[in-house]
């Protein structure tokens, strides 16, 4: 769909926008206030960042979240491709249709349900919490966000590459190796990104399973937060957006990038089969 | 391929399914505790011996009117979540070709940061000291602070805030696909603007529309984060109740109850969204 720009769409962009970013603005803007009153601008200063790197229950908060976000998220990026194979190749099996829906349940679910019938399980199991179990946690629910990116892809491709490298004699598994993982690996790629920002951006399953030594840094943010605002999760925060920005920045310039070189050699390409 | 993938699968479903058994259900067996009284959910609802829970859930006026609030709350956040996504999505389907990308970026680019983040943000500013009162306070408009915080005001907004990405990016999908010149069409048989919108677009947006509503409806149901950092004590969603029962009270079989109740309130919904969505995919091949 492509019709003029009107200045209604125009305010509404602006408004719209306005709306979606101010609020992350004022919060990196007043993390540089001096002041320890959040609302009062008393000069620019940089201390609260300073305050920030001597804290160390943040720091080790902090290492422990990135370690489990990592961790779970190559779990869930692993079983979320298989379950992605299983349910895009129509391979039948009982309870096929269950497996599906379980699939996309707790993408919708809510999370204190989630963490609750979790915590449960484990409970019900012996798993002492910790750790282990945050980070099985976090896999189980971001598997089914890794597994519908995949699949999304793997509907998209193309089924007469595989069967051709079948033909031309490739073992399943040499089939598997370099013909459909490189197709598929942008989605994967993406699958596990968004698998680990899921994992370093949950509280509330975290905050279930748990246990008394393993504070991830959502917890910590929370308990802080709870109490009101703080000049240093303002500075957190920042840092956590500036990071963030820049990833999703640097890698759709790179994901744009490769999109014109394969049009460059598609052209190329097209050019030489003319002459 | 195909034999890996045979031979792969039996082993894969039983660890799959007992884990992600854990995220649908409740564990129906743990007779090492003494939550078993409670731990009602399954076991008891088929062997119908206990439903004291149950009971004690319908009998306190507080859990209805909190499932009732949450339903209330989450359906006014969904609709003011249309109103707000959809001109911007519409807006967004209507920009040149090489401005779309950007645009997309910017509406995603506040998901990936973290949406406690977001959610706290809002606390500096709707405070009754905070952003939006002092502005307002020096500009004149309002002579004493106005309170929003710690209402369900400040509720509405903060799921609006988090969720409105939801509602624009499937929208803007089935805009983007739609065809302008069936617009152009409706605009040479003689409707106005309105009345093009209102025959052409809106019926072709549905798809888009109502998978945005569900998917702020569902999770704002539950919602948690929200209302216990920017509501006050008489806002009262289910998600906030089931937490404080489960770590101030400490009531677990209580707690597993509540959650088995909002997981039936919110079944119809989400098999609603699923063969929705089963529809488009069917649709799309």
């Amino acid at each position: 769909m492509n019709q003029r720009f009107s200045w209604f769409n125009a305010t509404s962009l602006a408004l719209g926008f306005a709306f979606l970013y101010i609020p992350i603005l004022s919060l990196v803007i007043y993390s540089f206030n001096s002041s320890k009153l959040v609302t009062v601008w008393a000069g620019f200063s940089t201390k609260w960042y300073g305050a920030l790197l001597n804290n160390e229950a943040f720091l080790d908060a902090a290492f422990m979240t990135l370690k489990i976000a990592f961790v779970s998220s190559t779990l869930a990026t692993i079983l979320g491709t298989m379950a992605a194979f299983v349910l895009v190749k129509g391979i039948a099996f009982p309870g096929r249709t269950l497996f599906s829906a379980m699939i996309y349940a707790p993408i919708v679910m809510p999370e204190v349900i989630t963490g609750l019938s979790l915590l449960l399980l484990f409970i019900a199991i012996g798993a002492d919490r910790g750790m282990t179990t945050i980070i099985l946690a976090h896999a189980t629910f971001s598997m089914c966000f890794v597994s519908v990116v995949v699949s999304s892809r793997l509907v998209s491709m193309d089924n007469s590459l595989e069967e051709a490298a079948l033909d031309l004699g490739c073992t399943p598994l040499d089939a598997f190796r370099s013909v459909i993982l490189p197709l598929i690996a942008p989605a994967v790629i993406s699958g596990w990104l968004l698998a680990f920002t899921l994992s370093l951006d949950d509280l509330v399953i975290a905050s279930f399973v748990s246990g008394p030594s393993s504070t991830t840094l959502p917890m910590k943010i929370f308990s802080q937060v709870r109490l009101g605002v703080s000049p240093e999760i303002n500075a957190l925060s920042t840092i956590m957006i500036a990071i963030v920005t820049v990833g999703v920045v640097v890698a759709s310039l790179v994901s744009k990038r490769s999109v014109i070189n394969q049009r460059k050699q598609e052209q190329l390409a097209a050019k030489s089969t003319i002459e | 391929m195909w034999l890996l993938a045979l031979f792969l699968v039996p082993f894969l479903i039983v660890v799959k399914i007992s884990l992600s058994d854990g995220a649908v259900s409740i564990p129906p067996y743990t007779p090492k505790f003494d939550l078993q009284a409670g731990i009602a959910g399954i076991k008891e609802f088929i062997a119908a011996l206990d439903f004291e829970n149950y009971v004690y859930l319908t009998e306190d006026n507080l859990y209805w009117k909190s499932y009732l609030s949450s339903l209330k709350i989450a359906f006014i956040s969904t609709c003011l979540s249309l109103l707000i996504g959809f001109p911007i999505a519409y807006a967004m389907a209507c920009s040149s070709e090489s401005w779309r990308p950007t645009l997309l970026m910017l509406v995603i680019l506040p998901f990936w940061t973290s949406f406690l983040i977001r959610v706290y943000s809002w606390v500096g500013i709707l405070s009754n000291n905070g952003l939006l009162n002092q502005t307002l306070l020096n500009i004149g408009v309002i002579n004493e602070p106005l309170v929003i915080m710690n209402t369900d005001i400040a509720v509405y907004i903060g799921i609006v805030y988090t969720y409105v990405p939801f509602m624009i990016l499937p929208i803007y999908a089935t805009l983007e696909k739609m065809d302008s010149s069936l617009l152009e069409a409706a605009k040479d048989l003689g409707c106005s603007n309105f009345k093009a919108f209102w025959l052409v677009t809106a019926p072709l947006s549905r798809p888009g529309v109502i998978a945005g509503c569900f998917l702020v409806f569902i999770p704002a149901v539950g919602e948690f984060v929200i209302p216990s950092l920017l509501g006050g004590s008489s806002t009262s969603m289910i998600g906030k109740v089931l937490y404080d029962e489960f770590f101030s009270n400490r009531d677990w079989p209580l707690a597993s109850a509540v959650a088995v109740i909002l997981l039936i309130i919110l079944i119809v919904p989400i098999v609603l969204f699923q063969k929705q969505q089963q529809k488009l995919q069917q649709a799309a091949q």
